[in-house]
């Protein structure tokens, strides 16, 4: 039995040392003038003063976080008023609703991209300025997941609860707002959270869809590598590592705050 | 007029109607229209009889698969020994082994770039090798989510069972606890393989020149020439039906698979 765990032990560290050395390599070499991994040079914050200060850089980072705000909250909305609407209307369209929904998730990224620029932009002549393109595709692709975040929660939920609301002088419409969407608001958190991480991520609908001048992280680390500008290649590094240190915060402060909730220990 | 909960989905079924129905029925139309919108299966036909386009279509399928098996055959055991393993923390560990999902793929990639580049003087050297590499980086956490999820939640009862019946714990592992993770292992299986045929920056970025599927939609694009682009498009449309529709006879669980690209552990 100790045996066994042992193997346990050494296959984990196998696979966390491939997951985390290429990560934790880049940001040891962020920090210092080195323009390859293995060259040794002295510590330097050359690298973090190169991506806060360089405008293009800067406007990229920027521009990134606002389009995921603006597509995860406006994915957000539409997907969980769809997933009530969904749930309570007929049993027909629900099944068609969800048959969409499903579309963008088994679908590649380059089709769903390529098709939304096709009818947006070579059909419908829509400006790609206008970022319209960009965020409809975009959000072409988060609502269906904010919509499975909270499908399975809406199922969960105690139906008499919306009735006795009714019972006790509510209006419908307040009855959903404060029962309903109360009752839904963790599902709305992680689809949220779901939908500006995978914005965020998004190489191949952005790269269709976007305005000639606009870069997103994905597109600009793509377009870097292709190209031999070592200050901007190294500075890359720095955001890496800067990400990598706000992914790991995040997951500390939420599981922090789950645990004392729960007094269980972690919790996913 | 009395408010109905359910004309709350009206906006979302226009919008999933415009902008997601709509794009794919233009893109079959363009893939079987030439450039004076009449019918054709020219460019159908182009594709399956150029060599180009096919030798892209078998290296694309090649890539996915060699993907997709080192991919199973490290998140297998990960997610195994996480699940039941019997480690105290196997949950925070499951979120240390899918954490690096987080962090946007390019820059993930990046970091794998400048490794591979350091240990092999140059990445030319190994183009196939690289790719791999890259995207079993890249999609790692795919496939050991719902695997995971699926040993987790295993009916202790007929481990039990077969262990009463008599079964070593070789014999449960194969007779019992393979057969049953199937779902995850479909999920895993679906939610690699289809990537790994299209994620061509993975080999933009490695330097591997040599196209996949998703490369040629790239190039036809880039040329503006939308009714091959389209035709190339229609073509993995048909591939991706195909395998949502294997899933789903495998007895695999498309939420679970979704529920693993959109890093719902909140």
């Amino acid at each position: 039995m100790k045996h066994k765990k042992k193997k346990h032990i050494l296959w984990l560290i196998f696979i966390f040392a491939f997951l985390y050395t290429p990560i934790l390599l880049l940001g040891f070499y962020s920090f210092t003038d080195a323009a390859m991994i293995g060259q040794m040079r002295g510590f330097s914050l050359h690298n973090y003063k190169t991506l806060f200060t360089t405008p293009e850089l800067t406007s990229m980072i920027w521009g990134t976080i606002l389009l995921a705000l603006v597509v995860g909250v406006l994915s957000t909305i539409l997907g969980t008023m769809g997933a009530i609407g969904a749930f309570y209307g007929r049993r027909k369209s629900r099944h068609a609703i969800e048959l969409m929904n499903q579309i963008p998730v088994v679908n590649a990224d380059v089709v769903t991209g390529f098709s939304v620029c096709i009818l947006l932009v070579v059909v419908l002549g829509v400006d790609k300025d206008t970022y319209l393109p960009l965020i409809a595709g975009q959000m072409a692709l988060c609502t269906p997941f904010v919509y499975l975040q909270i499908m399975p929660r809406l199922t969960q939920m105690d139906p008499h609860l919306y009735e006795a609301a009714l019972d006790l002088g509510c209006s419908p419409f307040q009855a959903l707002m404060k029962v309903v969407v109360r009752d839904l608001m963790p599902a709305i958190g992680s689809g949220l959270f779901t939908a500006v991480t995978l914005s965020m991520d998004d190489y191949f609908i952005t790269t269709y869809t976007k305005p000639a001048v606009f870069n997103t992280i994905s597109t600009y680390t793509v377009n870097a590598t292709r190209g031999s500008q070592t200050s901007v290649k190294t500075a890359l590094w720095a955001l890496s590592t800067v990400i990598f240190a706000v992914v790991i915060l995040g997951v500390l402060v939420v599981n922090y705050r789950s645990s004392k909730e729960e007094e269980g220990g972690w919790s996913l | 007029m009395r408010f109905r909960r359910r004309t709350l989905s009206i906006p979302y079924v226009l919008f999933l109607l415009v902008f997601v129905v709509a794009p794919l029925a233009v893109v079959l139309i363009y893939a079987f229209t030439n450039g004076q919108g009449r019918f054709t299966l020219e460019n159908f036909f182009a594709f399956f009889k150029s060599s180009r386009t096919i030798a892209t279509l078998l290296y694309s399928m090649w890539i996915a698969f060699v993907t997709t098996m080192v991919c199973l055959l490290l998140a297998y055991p990960t997610a195994y020994v996480l699940a039941r393993g019997g480690f105290k923390k196997g949950g925070a560990l499951l979120l240390l082994a899918v954490l690096p999902m987080w962090i946007n793929f390019t820059l993930r990639i990046t970091a794998v770039k400048e490794l591979l580049d350091a240990v092999e003087g140059n990445l030319a050297y190994y183009p196939f090798l690289n790719t791999i590499i890259g995207q079993v980086y890249d999609f790692l956490p795919f496939m050991i989510l719902p695997i995971y999820n699926v040993l987790l939640s295993l009916d202790q009862k007929v481990l039990e069972a077969g262990r009463d019946l008599g079964a070593d714990p070789k014999r449960l592992f194969w007779q019992v606890i393979l057969p049953m993770s199937r779902p995850g292992i479909v999920s895993g299986i679906t939610m690699v393989f289809l990537p790994a045929m299209t994620n061509y920056v993975v080999l933009d970025m490695l330097y591997n020149s040599t196209y996949i599927m998703g490369s040629l939609i790239g190039s036809y694009f880039n040329a503006y020439d939308w009714h091959n682009g389209s035709m190339i498009s229609a073509i993995l449309l048909m591939i991706i039906a195909f395998f949502s529709w294997l899933e789903k006879k495998a007895g695999g669980d498309i939420s679970d698979s979704s529920a693993a690209r959109g890093g719902s552990l909140l």
